[in-house]
């Protein structure tokens, strides 16, 4: 029971990462149905531009934590979601008329170009953040000798992601912006009629989207304490699989996704196999799709004829 | 010429100050991209890191960058004659000092950079210039025209492929026929690859697998049972066929770019399994000692088993490595061959037919009576198994496979050279097999970079040309007009 409640929390935590991930993907493919496969490398410059902060946060000698925190999290945000912008403009944008194929096929170059490109500039080696920025935990339970363990930083792990995802409902819901999103998800030549930017939603969505992904690489450093340029791969891959399993499209999907993703691998390493549990979350994906292509939330997808 | 100056300047036309601020937004916007990840280094240090700054690097970038925005600007406002010049010299000799070794330095990268920007902008004024001359309207469909010439590039292709271990042999130059060989594999590949992609309309983004599957098939079965490589060879064909179908069955009713990260998941999938499955793969050592291929039962070793007679001894010649290398050089031109062969032939079956119209309109095929999953299932085994023909021939020629060789980049690399080709034309792979695979080779101080310009490559050309290189899709038969019919 108190191995199974431990492995709770871990999976929670995984999963809010991949849920945040996750939206990206999902607002993307919502509106211009089209899958952003760089956004996993997105989501790595997330966590490079942080560690960088956290550097240069110690030169400058700020050790306050919450302070470190709040610096980090804006800066990741501001700089990613320059760079998910950048990506839409140079690589997605031109191609808006030309098909399904080209975008995607544009999208994988951005991806090995991004990886490359931080790559070439800050070496092939892992990166350590060495200290851990928030370390302690609080002890939940202790039974016959196991001892349930909440750390710190998961709880800042929990409470950003519900933070952000209760803002960015609200972002969606009620204001102008997520309104036009909306309309162009529904009809983008309709919205474009009647008034609407439909370039700068796009490039807004891609934006919230980075700066979203720049959060869970911010998350994922601090918890694992070590990034390096090929993270995005597969943690993009599984955030995905979570948008699709979700329902991509929905917001709450991404997020429900995420989540089970996240506990069906940390469940799947501690019951079963550390080794196969990337083949899990492939294999629930292929499942999701097989079964049920409009994923748990999703609307079915109406074919025109 | 003042004329096609003023030709060339149609679009809308900004004073100077105006381009000036265009450019240094531009600046501005680079800059704020280049300034965490250009501006600052992450350095190891023990267990974590400290940060190292190199501003004087990213200015020089940004810099770069704004001076080649306002030449941009300038093209367009008419002056591509005097700034194609200027910078195309600039490019070229930046090019001849690269040759004769001056840029080795730490700051190689941002000399790229610069030579990169100058490329650019001379290409953006030649072709603004060509423009102007109204020439490019013949430029634009290069695809029709090597289309029409495919029945003389074909056989000339052949003949040089034939040529060259001729030649390597004479002038004693291994790496020509290996690189040969390398490239081969991937014409093989691409040729495969474009039966599924090209002909079918289904993005797979997890070829590498059959190519796995090949590969293993290869190993385990000719170590194991002792058949030599062309008994072997079907049978790792059969193999990934199989797999084709075993993975397409399930997944081959969704859409497209579902289809595609699916393929991918399964593509991984495979990599795992082998990757930890070690009874069977042997897991991340891979397997060692694969068979090499025999000369009809001769062998090429320097000195042949006991009982057998070896390659040199029985025509009686001095032994060579390059035996054997171009004995397999010659055995995957003909593997690649019977690809296009067979692509080619069943373009004109019914099967092909299909494939092609379901790329096109998958509804109106469904209206006609074609079974959409049986189709597409034959392309994705048909592709599959000459995966598989490949990858035993990748095992048989490395002797060695280990997991790692068939990752998503290989893949991806396939995938490029099918798109970048120009989707479904044959002359495309070659063309971009040779670019992409023999290019890198041949700048080999490139190495870092290769990949770098490998991903920028392939959005480039995406946004120069969605449809590819060479592509051409033209209706693979037509309806003969009445007149001309035979009856009359």
């Amino acid at each position: 029971m108190a191995y199974f409640l431990q492995q709770l929390i871990n999976g929670v935590t995984l999963g809010s990462m991949f849920g945040l991930i996750a939206i990206g993907y999902t607002m993307v493919y919502g509106i211009i149905g089209m899958v952003n496969f760089a956004h996993g490398d997105v989501f790595m410059i997330g966590g490079y531009i942080t560690i960088i902060t956290f550097l240069a946060l110690g030169v400058l000698g700020v050790t306050w934590v919450p302070i470190a925190l709040l610096t980090m999290l804006l800066i990741a945000m501001v700089f990613t979601a320059l760079h998910g912008w950048a990506v839409e403009r140079m690589a997605y944008r031109p191609l808006r008329n030309s098909g399904r194929l080209a975008p995607l096929i544009s999208a994988i170059g951005m991806s090995i170009f991004l990886q490359n490109y931080v790559q070439l500039l800050q070496g092939a080696r892992n990166k350590a953040l060495g200290k851990p920025l928030v370390s302690g935990g609080m002890t939940l339970m202790e039974v016959e000798g196991f001892t349930v363990q909440l750390s710190y930083m998961q709880i800042v792990i929990i409470v950003l992601t519900v933070a952000l995802m209760a803002g960015f409902t609200l972002l969606i819901n009620a204001t102008a912006l997520g309104r036009n999103q909306r309309a162009c998800e529904q009809d983008m030549r309709m919205a474009r009629l009647l008034g609407v930017d439909v370039d700068r939603t796009i490039a807004l969505t891609f934006v919230m989207g980075a700066a979203l992904a720049a959060v869970a690489g911010m998350v994922w450093l601090l918890y694992y304490g070590i990034i390096d340029f090929y993270v995005g791969f597969l943690a993009g891959i599984k955030a995905f699989s979570a948008a699709v399993l979700g329902g991509i499209g929905s917001l709450p999907g991404a997020m429900l996704g995420g989540l089970l993703i996240g506990l069906i691998e940390v469940f799947w390493s501690a019951y079963f196999s550390a080794e196969y549990k990337d083949v899990a979350a492939f294999a629930i994906l292929v499942l999701a799709l097989v079964f049920r292509p409009t994923g748990l939330l999703g609307k079915p997808e109406v074919e025109k004829v | 010429m003042a004329a096609t100056a003023t030709v060339a300047s149609s679009p809308a036309r900004l004073p100077f100050a105006g381009m000036v601020k265009e450019a240094a937004i531009f600046a501005l916007v680079a800059l704020a991209l280049a300034f965490p990840l250009v501006g600052f280094n992450i350095l190891d240090k023990g267990a974590g890191s400290e940060l190292q700054t190199r501003f004087p690097q990213m200015f020089y970038g940004v810099g770069v960058l704004f001076v080649g925005k306002l030449a941009m600007s300038l093209i367009d406002a008419g002056h591509a004659r005097a700034i194609a010049a200027v910078s195309g010299a600039l490019a070229l000799a930046w090019f001849l000092a690269a040759l004769v070794g001056v840029t080795g330095t730490q700051y190689q990268a941002i000399a790229w950079l610069t030579w990169l920007v100058a490329l650019s902008v001379a290409v953006r004024g030649w072709v603004v210039m060509r423009r102007a001359r109204g020439t490019a309207a013949q430029a634009r469909d290069v695809g029709a025209m090597v289309n029409r010439l495919a029945l003389y590039v074909g056989p000339a292709f052949v003949a040089v492929a034939v040529a060259i271990p001729f030649y390597a042999y004479v002038i004693d130059d291994k790496r020509l026929v290996d690189l040969g060989i390398l490239i081969f594999t991937y014409i093989m590949l691409g040729w495969g690859l474009n039966v599924v992609v090209g002909l079918a309309g289904l993005l797979d983004l997890g070829y590498v697998a059959f190519y796995a599957v090949g590969a293993y098939s290869y190993a385990i079965i000719s170590i194991n049972f002792g058949l030599n490589f062309w008994e072997t060879l079907p049978i790792a064909g059969a193999m990934a066929a199989t797999f084709g179908v075993l993975l397409g069955f399930p997944v081959l009713r969704l859409r497209g770019d579902y289809l595609a990260i699916v393929t991918l998941g399964f593509g991984e999938i495979i990599r795992i399994i082998l990757l930890n499955w070690n009874e069977l793969s042997n897991g991340p050592k891979g397997i060692d000692n694969i068979p090499r291929p025999s000369f009809f039962g001769l062998q090429f070793g320097s000195a042949a088993p006991k009982g057998t007679v070896s390659f040199h001894e029985f025509f009686n010649i001095d032994f060579s490595p390059m035996h054997r290398q171009i004995y397999l050089y010659y055995i995957i031109m003909f593997l690649a061959l019977l690809t296009n062969w067979f692509t080619l032939r069943i373009r004109k079956l019914p099967i092909g037919r299909a494939w092609e119209a379901l790329r096109e309109d998958e509804t109106a095929c469904r209206a006609l009576g074609i079974n959409p999953t049986n189709t597409k299932l034959t392309a994705f085994a048909i592709g599959a198994m000459f995966g598989g023909f490949a990858g035993s021939f990748f095992a048989t020629r490395q002797g060695f496979i280990s997991p790692e060789s068939f990752n998503f980049l290989e893949s991806a690399i396939i995938l490029s050279i099918v798109v970048l080709g120009g989707m479904g034309s044959q002359i495309g792979v070659v063309v971009a097999s040779i670019v992409l695979i023999g290019g890198p080779e041949w700048f080999r101080d490139l190495e870092a970079y290769r990949m770098l310009a490998f991903g920028g490559l392939m959005v480039a050309i995406m946004i120069w040309r969605p449809q590819g290189l060479l592509a051409h899709r033209e209706p693979t038969i037509s309806l003969e007009p009445l007149a001309r019919g035979k009856g009359s």
